[in-house]
């Protein structure tokens, strides 16, 4: 019985789930981080830093992600930087949802009205402290639904760590169909189930971060 | 006496565009001088140079007898002791009136949250607006985001505070609430004025400058400004004023 086979190979798919989500936290952690690090970079760096991340988001939006995991993980072998499957998994991951991440920041910036900055600046306040204390809070906010779309595509992208050996939800379901062929299709169906879920429960206790720190007034 | 502001030969262009050829005045403490003039005629870039939103290119700007035009100075202090009230207001959207008004206080002057929050209560029911003082801007109404703005400028306890077109983005009905406050300032604090309302210039202010091409064309108290103006540029554009706005400028 295919769901006698499904319950008793739970625990090996938990296993494997443990690590995308561990696999999601990590990417998601180095690309908000270095996400945020770039879109004030080209927003409010000189030209030259501007144009770096200018590069930076053009070529790690450029390269299929698949690519990307091989680059790292076998390319570098090359020249001497070994990795194992779990880091270069996730810097994979990370320094791509940087770039895309530094997009949705640097929309946000945009989006708040110049006369803010010069509000705060005629207070007295630095250029720091207007970033910290007048940008940013408003920029987080305004991200919130655009981070949602991203955390969702790097948890269903981690799936594409399978293919340099990262032990993780798919490679997991693998293990088990290998041994037994008419497990396929109900070891796949739980698994995209189980994404599924998670996504689906993401969006919704996002949607209640969005719901609670949104502009009154400025909702739609 | 000591002037509490000297402007004195402020140049400022834009590329090739010279916005300000070399504009000189004062200001004592505790005196409302408006400034009126056609528009594009630089009197909104005047008080940008004023703080220093905009650098100028020449001359020198004076804050009780302290050139602060001069390098040395720290232009975020400077900024503290001139407040800007601007045509936009500019409110920050993520917060409430209240912390509008106590964020420069706690942030800038370094107020306890407690001690920032209570200074700033007062300074909204100074503006009459204790009421809304949780309300975020986007459900204030224009004259109240432009109240706001005025209690954010005085809470800074500045010097002068410099008011850039207050009531021109306004509808007519909403005007008046924050001329009343201003009105209610006029002698306590020191205020230089960018303003269309003649009504507000005439029952006002202790001088109107009017400005035209980047220069001081003429100043003085309403009264002769408004009957016996010297030069014709003047009474052509009070005239024109008139009949646009009314001698009491709507109000």
């Amino acid at each position: 019985m295919p769901i006698d086979s499904l319950v008793n190979s739970l625990p090996q798919l938990m296993d494997g789930l443990k690590n995308t989500i561990l696999l999601t936290l990590f990417s998601l952690i180095l690309g908000s981080t270095l996400g945020i690090a770039l879109a004030m970079g080209r927003s409010y760096g000189g030209r030259l830093l501007a144009f770096v991340v200018y590069l930076y988001e053009k070529i790690f939006r450029g390269i299929p992600l698949l690519v990307l995991f091989f680059l790292i993980y076998f390319g570098l072998t090359e020249v001497g930087i070994n990795l194992d499957p779990f880091p270069a998994a996730i810097l994979g991951l990370g320094l791509r949802s940087a770039a895309y991440q530094s997009q949705i920041y640097r929309g946000a910036i945009n989006s708040i009205p110049e006369g803010q900055t010069l509000a705060a600046y005629s207070l007295g306040m630095s250029r720091l402290k207007t970033v910290r204390y007048v940008i940013l809070p408003q920029v987080l906010r305004l991200s919130i639904p655009g981070w949602s779309n991203e955390l969702t595509i790097v948890l269903k992208d981690t799936s594409i760590a399978f293919s340099i050996g990262v032990i993780e939800l798919m490679r997991q379901g693998r293990y088990i169909y290998a041994l037994d062929f008419d497990m396929v299709l109900p070891v796949l169906l739980f698994i995209a189930l189980i994404y599924f879920i998670i996504v689906f429960s993401i969006n919704k206790g996002l949607g209640y971060l969005e719901r609670k720190y949104r502009m009154l007034g400025l909702q739609t | 006496m000591q002037h509490i502001l000297e402007v004195k030969d402020v140049h400022k262009s834009y590329g090739e565009i010279r916005v300000l050829k070399g504009i000189s005045f004062t200001m004592n403490k505790g005196e409302t001088k408006v400034i009126i003039g056609t528009s594009g005629t630089g009197k909104s870039t005047l008080l940008r140079c004023i703080n220093q939103l905009d650098p100028l290119d020449r001359g020198e700007i004076w804050l009780e007898g302290e050139e602060i035009t001069h390098r040395s100075k720290s232009i975020n202090i400077i900024r503290q002791k001139i407040g800007f009230v601007f045509q936009d207001f500019n409110l920050f959207n993520h917060l409430t009136a209240l912390k509008n008004v106590s964020i420069g206080l706690e942030k800038v002057k370094g107020m306890s949250k407690e001690e920032a929050r209570k200074h700033a209560l007062q300074e909204l029911q100074r503006v009459g607006l204790e009421k809304q003082a949780h309300q975020y801007p986007a459900q204030l109404s224009g004259g109240q985001k432009q109240r706001v703005g005025i209690a954010r400028a005085l809470a800074m306890d500045p010097t002068i505070i410099l008011f850039d077109e207050p009531t021109s983005a306004l509808d007519p009905e909403l005007i008046g609430e924050v001329l009343e406050v201003m009105k209610g300032l006029a002698g306590k604090v020191t205020m230089l004025v960018v303003t269309h309302e003649m009504g507000f210039a005439r029952n006002v202010a202790d001088e109107i400058i009017f400005m035209e091409g980047g220069i001081v064309v003429e100043s003085g108290p309403p009264a002769q400004m408004f009957t016996n103006p010297k030069f014709s540029r003047t009474k052509d554009f009070l005239g024109k004023i008139a009949t646009l706005y009314g001698t009491e400028g709507g109000k």
